[in-house]
């Protein structure tokens, strides 16, 4: 692996390919990484960011952050802006998992009174929210009722008793995207999804308790401000998505895409994972449609489990969530294309942004944040290994030269096929008790796959996306118990 | 169809799990295909047992697209009726420039305490897809998102 050649430095931590790297790039490719990170990213992220680059419409540049690794068409950690009007809307640009995300919850707790019902709490975690293959969610619904959740998203899910409007404040977009159809989603989506409101999934996805120790702690004030206020505090990180039901409206649409293509919209596949239609065409706006209905299930499924997580807390301690202090930090997508307004004056205009594998990092002042954050900058959740812990960051000003993104996890550099023929998932759920912490999985495979060197190194992530420009680190949180599918 | 049927995990996809399976004609590299996405499902895929059957008829443009579609039936199927499936027998043809398989699938539903997980597979993509003729045999390539 090693950067090719041409590339060229453009600013710290910032690398940038020229439109002459591949044949038909409109922008350059610009990557944000620390020289480690550049040269640990695969060779299929800098071609995979110079096939975004041809797209129609592409504004600016192909963006590659810290995290970047191989993806679908779209390398994970890219990030593209297209104009609405010429440009193209991908579902390889979005991921597969339409609005895959993280979730941060703060406890009043603090980790001594916690320790000694770590396993309880963890065993009872694993088993009111369900992972892996094979089991259903709590909440039953009939398809009248799913399709409402699409409509609404976490809304629906606190209109139904499961959260507080608190919970929407503090989540992306108040946990909806305007735009969904119901109609535009096919019948087999629903049947995958049906059952799936309240799992978390499997592969990369878990449910963390973690730690915040005092050495964690980056940003006192900013700190302060999310919340992450007590001493040795507890919190519960997650991380997950639309489930199958997301997967099906991506696979749904790269089909009709690729079948469009070549003769209605005249644009040649170049990789069939990189299918895309024109955003102002049906079949455009019907994706979108569809993918904001998938974002919204995603954000309804992370506020049922949030409720789970209430409830596992209230049972083991034996007080309400609210003495608890259980309170939602944020709610961040990484896997989306949304609508969003970037530039200013006269500049400002309307841009399509897709991110995938990306986070919306929304700076001080902006709008569309609550007034919680107003001053702070959006919460950005970074998600680790289950070895090496997490980080929260903020939004910054100098964001706006990646449409305000950042990295979203610490980005794979081994295949699972690999990881799986250097350690067996039961010896690294023994090493990592030895080590404080405690791992339920449904699958010993898949924890072997998500052992910690597979990943890359998240704290020089977090502090390349810092040095760059892209976020401002508040905390490292570490974790002490995980539940993964 | 049900006996052993070649396949392997291979390096590829970063994040993913990359196959080829193999067979003497087409329909056995499909075959071979679906067991390796019930491989890549539950930890024994030879204990799951024939108890139901599903008929499905699918049509691509092409044999790689036709292969795609298999794979995300057969997921479709684990996800909306719980059923672990592999094939029993397999037609393919070829006619006016679009690929048609027919297929007989069995297998049972998902059994909590009786299956062991090994993988939840969202989606077979369309990275490196190919369902080919090699040399004297078949030879089918998938990257499973998992």
């Amino acid at each position: 692996m090693s950067a090719p050649p041409g590339v060229c430095r453009t600013g710290p931590d910032c690398w940038e390919l020229g439109t002459d790297f591949r044949p038909g790039m409109r922008v350059p490719v610009r990557v944000y990484a620390s020289e480690k990170l550049l040269t640990e990213m695969d060779d299929q992220v800098f071609e995979q960011a110079a096939h975004v680059a041809t797209l129609p419409g592409i504004v600016e540049a192909s963006f590659c952050m810290p995290d970047a690794h191989w993806g679908y068409g779209f390398p994970i950690g890219g990030v593209a802006a297209m104009d609405p009007r010429s440009g193209v809307i991908s579902p390889g640009g979005i991921g597969f998992d339409i609005n895959c995300g993280m979730r941060l919850v703060r406890t009043g707790l603090a980790w001594p009174e916690v320790r000694s019902r770590l396993r309880e709490l963890v065993d009872a975690l694993a088993e009111r929210v369900p992972s892996g293959v094979g089991r259903d969610g709590f909440v039953r619904l009939d398809p009248d009722a799913f399709r409402e959740v699409l409509r609404l998203g976490a809304g629906w899910a606190v209109a139904e008793g499961y959260g507080t409007a608190d919970d929407l404040r503090r989540t992306e977009g108040q946990g909806c995207l305007p735009g969904a159809d119901p109609e535009c989603v096919s019948e087999r989506a629903i049947q995958r999804g049906i059952r799936q409101l309240g799992t978390l999934g499997s592969g990369n996805h878990y449910l963390e308790i973690q730690v915040l120790r005092a050495e964690g702690v980056f940003d006192p004030a900013l700190a302060r401000a999310f919340g992450l206020d007590v001493p040795e505090q507890v919190v519960v990180m997650f991380h997950c998505g639309s489930r199958g039901f997301g997967h099906q409206v991506a696979s749904d649409y790269l089909e009709s895409f690729l079948a469009a293509m070549p003769g209605k919209f005249g644009l040649p596949v170049i990789d069939r994972e990189l299918a895309c239609a024109p955003f102002d065409s049906q079949e455009g706006r019907d994706y979108y449609a569809a993918m904001c209905c998938a974002a919204n299930m995603s954000f309804a499924n992370r506020q049922v489990i949030l409720h789970r997580i209430r409830e596992v807390f209230a049972d083991v301690f034996g007080r309400s969530p609210e003495e608890l202090g259980i309170r939602q930090v944020y709610d961040v997508a990484h896997n989306t294309a949304k609508l969003e307004r970037h530039g200013t004056g006269r500049a400002a205009r309307e841009l399509l942004v897709h991110r995938k594998g990306a986070t919306r990092a929304f700076p001080p002042g902006h709008p569309e944040l609550p007034a919680e954050y107003r001053e702070t900058g959006q919460p950005v959740i970074i998600g680790g290994s289950m070895e090496t812990g997490s980080y929260v960051l903020a939004g910054r000003e100098s964001g706006a030269k990646a449409f305000f993104s950042t990295a979203h996890g610490s980005g794979r550099t081994m295949s699972r096929t690999k990881a799986r023929k250097l350690v067996r998932g039961g010896e690294l759920i023994q090493r990592l008790a030895a080590r404080g912490i405690l791992v339920r999985a449904a699958s010993r495979r898949g924890v072997a796959e998500e052992a910690g060197f597979a990943y890359k190194d998240v704290d020089e992530v977090a502090a390349t996306t810092e040095a760059a420009g892209l976020s401002h680190r508040v905390a490292h949180l570490l974790p002490v118990g995980n539940v993964k599918g | 169809m049900s006996g052993a049927v070649p396949f392997e995990f291979v390096e590829g996809a970063t994040s993913d799990l990359s196959f080829v399976a193999r067979g003497e004609s087409c329909e056995a590299a499909l075959a071979a295909a679906a067991e390796a996405l019930l491989a890549a499902t539950v930890e024994d895929p030879a204990g799951v047992e024939p108890r139901e059957v599903r008929r499905v008829t699918l049509v691509a443009p092409d044999l790689d697209l036709l292969l795609l579609r298999f794979l995300n039936e057969l997921v479709y199927l684990r996800d909306a009726e719980r059923l672990l499936l592999r094939a029993r027998s397999l037609r393919v043809t070829q006619d006016g420039g679009q690929a048609r398989l027919e297929a007989e699938l069995v297998g049972e539903p998902w059994r909590a305490g009786h299956h062991v997980a090994a993988g939840e597979v969202k989606a077979a993509t369309a990275h490196g897809l190919a369902l080919q003729r090699v040399g004297a045999g078949w030879e089918a390539r998938a990257t499973l998102d998992v």
